[in-house]
């Protein structure tokens, strides 16, 4: 099992090292410089800033330049926002961002599993269909259709949630976020639960189960349902990378002052560095949450080990 | 074969419908989606000749939802045509040659499949001049074939085993012309399945980008822009919101609809 792990774990350092040299040329390659807006600057200020900045060596020196400081922990500073490096920017962000990505993880599976149950419990019937339906919605819509529309209804014509000015420290402003982003992943699961349990529901387990005479509910949450998560557990770390990269679309929407920004703001500014730190730091996360969701599953499931 | 479900049907139906409103609405309405209406500004529906109403510059918000759309259509198709390619070559010489090489480029799309989709999709976003979005569409194809590579080098590794392939292996037919005779007309049906249900996708990743400002620049308009745009005045006009979401909505799932149809299809027994 740790051996399996650390495998996995040295799996990553391929992709992480692709992830940074392919960001760091592509964006390279993008026109224009990250002191272009500044209207015409001086000769002298702008290969001045560029020294600064190490703009001014070939790209080859940036990179490894870049690789030294990355193996230190140290994202460079941010050319836009002007006295700050990228993991404080980052940093100040981060915390907000992780609380309504995590909040929006939890509720997607506590909300999302008892749904497919159900569906599963009266598969074919209305309930089912009405439930599967409402999920294939959820799949397809995405955030930037939900979001608004929520916040119109349950922010403006039925002032439930507070939704603009945001106050730290005041959780009215989370919840329309928050539900946004658990909608899509929460009816992913409900039909992940719901097509594993109705199969699982039909083995010959559960019919013995049945014939020794135990209540249908107590086949359903203490046999049938643990065996029918599997499919739902190997979604986790997709989940989760879906959340943190949808907390963008949401922190957008609902104008909330969270790190996703950053990566939009500093692609178009050309702040290299703080796109790069936003790619590599969501990246890295992403990465973990799929490694760590492939470890439970073979925890659970050791037939997967290799 | 079985025949196509009702739900699929509707779904042929509605994006006939859609589209060809979408490519008459210039015929079908006197307004264009440039002009400026000083006497309607964020008119409601159904106000004077704007069926839907117009948004804060006095612009119809038919006309621009309808070029909204063919924009949005265009290049969901363009974007995966490009994947389709990619995808196809790649997976059908992978699944062919297997070995080495198959494992080799194999792991080629398991690296680039673990990086973050969206983050590529935005840098390549800023790396293209803005409005040149043909450009920025085979770009996005080409992050897109992944999947599609996987699936067809699957189904290449259970054709190489037919009779019919080592026959055309014996009569001497060199490598190149066997994928291109043998193998791609039987994954052609799984490719457009899978296709179809890619084109939503490539909207929702064209929407994504334009409602971030990445995307469709003025004076043309996405539904991902006009969305946006609506937000911002959803509480005086929400029209201006509920217009491109409905349809935006609509369209996807009009298209996820029309490649599950087309999947159940494919994997449905055969008698």
């Amino acid at each position: 099992m740790i051996s399996f792990a650390l495998r996995r774990l040295a799996g990553l350092v391929p992709t992480l090292f692709v992830l940074v040299t392919a960001s760091f040329f592509i964006i390279r390659l993008a026109p224009g410089g990250p002191f272009d807006q500044e209207q015409s600057l001086p000769p002298a200020i702008r290969a001045n800033l560029d020294a600064a900045y190490g703009l001014d060596r070939p790209l080859a020196v940036q990179y490894g330049r870049y690789l030294a400081r990355l193996a230190r922990g140290d994202l460079g500073p941010s050319f836009r926002y002007k006295d700050y490096s990228v993991n404080e920017l980052i940093g100040n962000g981060l915390p907000l961002s992780l609380t309504i990505g995590l909040a929006a993880a939890l509720l997607a599976f506590l909300g999302g599993v008892p749904l497919g149950a159900i569906a599963a419990w009266r598969a074919d019937s209305a309930t089912d269909h009405a439930l599967m339906g409402f999920s294939m919605l959820g799949v397809i819509l995405p955030g930037f259709v939900v979001g608004p529309v929520l916040a119109l209804l349950f922010g403006i014509y039925w002032p439930l949630f507070r939704i603009a000015g945001f106050e730290a420290g005041d959780p009215s402003f989370l919840v329309l976020p928050v539900i946004t982003l658990a909608l899509p992943v929460m009816a992913y699961v409900a039909r992940l639960t719901r097509d594993s349990l109705v199969e699982v529901l039909q083995s010959n387990f559960v019919r013995t189960a049945r014939a020794k005479g135990l209540p249908a509910r107590v086949v359903l949450l203490r046999h049938a349902l643990r065996p029918a998560l599997m499919p739902v557990v190997s979604y986790l770390g997709p989940a989760v990378a879906f959340v943190v990269t949808g907390s963008l679309v949401v922190e957008a929407v609902f104008g909330l002052p969270g790190s996703g920004r950053y990566l939009v703001q500093g692609a178009i500014d050309r702040d290299y560095p703080l796109v790069m730190g936003m790619i590599l730091v969501y990246g890295v996360f992403t990465l973990v949450c799929n490694l760590v969701a492939d470890l439970v599953y073979g925890w659970l499931d050791p037939r997967v080990r290799p | 074969m079985s025949a196509l479900s009702l739900r699929t049907r509707i779904a042929v139906v509605g994006l006939l419908a859609l589209g060809g409103v979408a490519l008459a609405a210039p015929w079908l309405t006197s307004w264009s989606a440039e002009a400026l209406d000083w006497q309607h500004l964020a008119a409601p529906p159904f106000d004077g000749s704007h069926w839907l109403g117009t948004d804060r510059l006095g612009r119809d918000l038919f006309a621009r939802s309808m070029q909204a759309i063919r924009v949005s259509i265009a290049l969901g198709l363009l974007a995966a045509l490009v994947s389709v390619v990619i995808g196809v070559s790649w997976g059908a010489t992978a699944g062919f040659i297997g070995g080495r090489t198959d494992a080799l480029m194999m792991r080629f799309v398991d690296i680039v499949y673990a990086l973050p989709y969206v983050f590529i999709v935005i840098i390549l976003a800023t790396l293209f001049p803005r409005g040149s979005l043909a450009a920025l569409f085979i770009a996005i194809g080409a992050v897109g074939w992944l999947t599609m590579a996987r699936i067809v080098r699957g189904q290449t590794l259970a054709l190489r085993r037919r009779e019919f392939v080592d026959a055309a292996i014996a009569s001497g037919a060199r490598t190149p012309s066997i994928l291109w005779r043998h193998i791609v007309p039987n994954v052609a049906g799984t490719v457009i399945a899978y296709a179809t249900l890619t084109i939503p996708q490539l909207i929702l990743f064209e929407s994504f980008l334009s409602f971030l400002g990445l995307g469709v620049q003025e004076p043309y308009a996405s539904l991902g822009s006009l969305i946006n745009e609506g937000a911002q005045e959803m509480e005086s006009s929400p029209w201006m919101l509920l217009v491109p979401a409905t349809l935006l909505s609509v369209l996807l799932v009009a298209f996820n609809l029309l490649g599950e149809g087309l999947r159940a299809r494919r994997e449905a027994p055969r008698e």
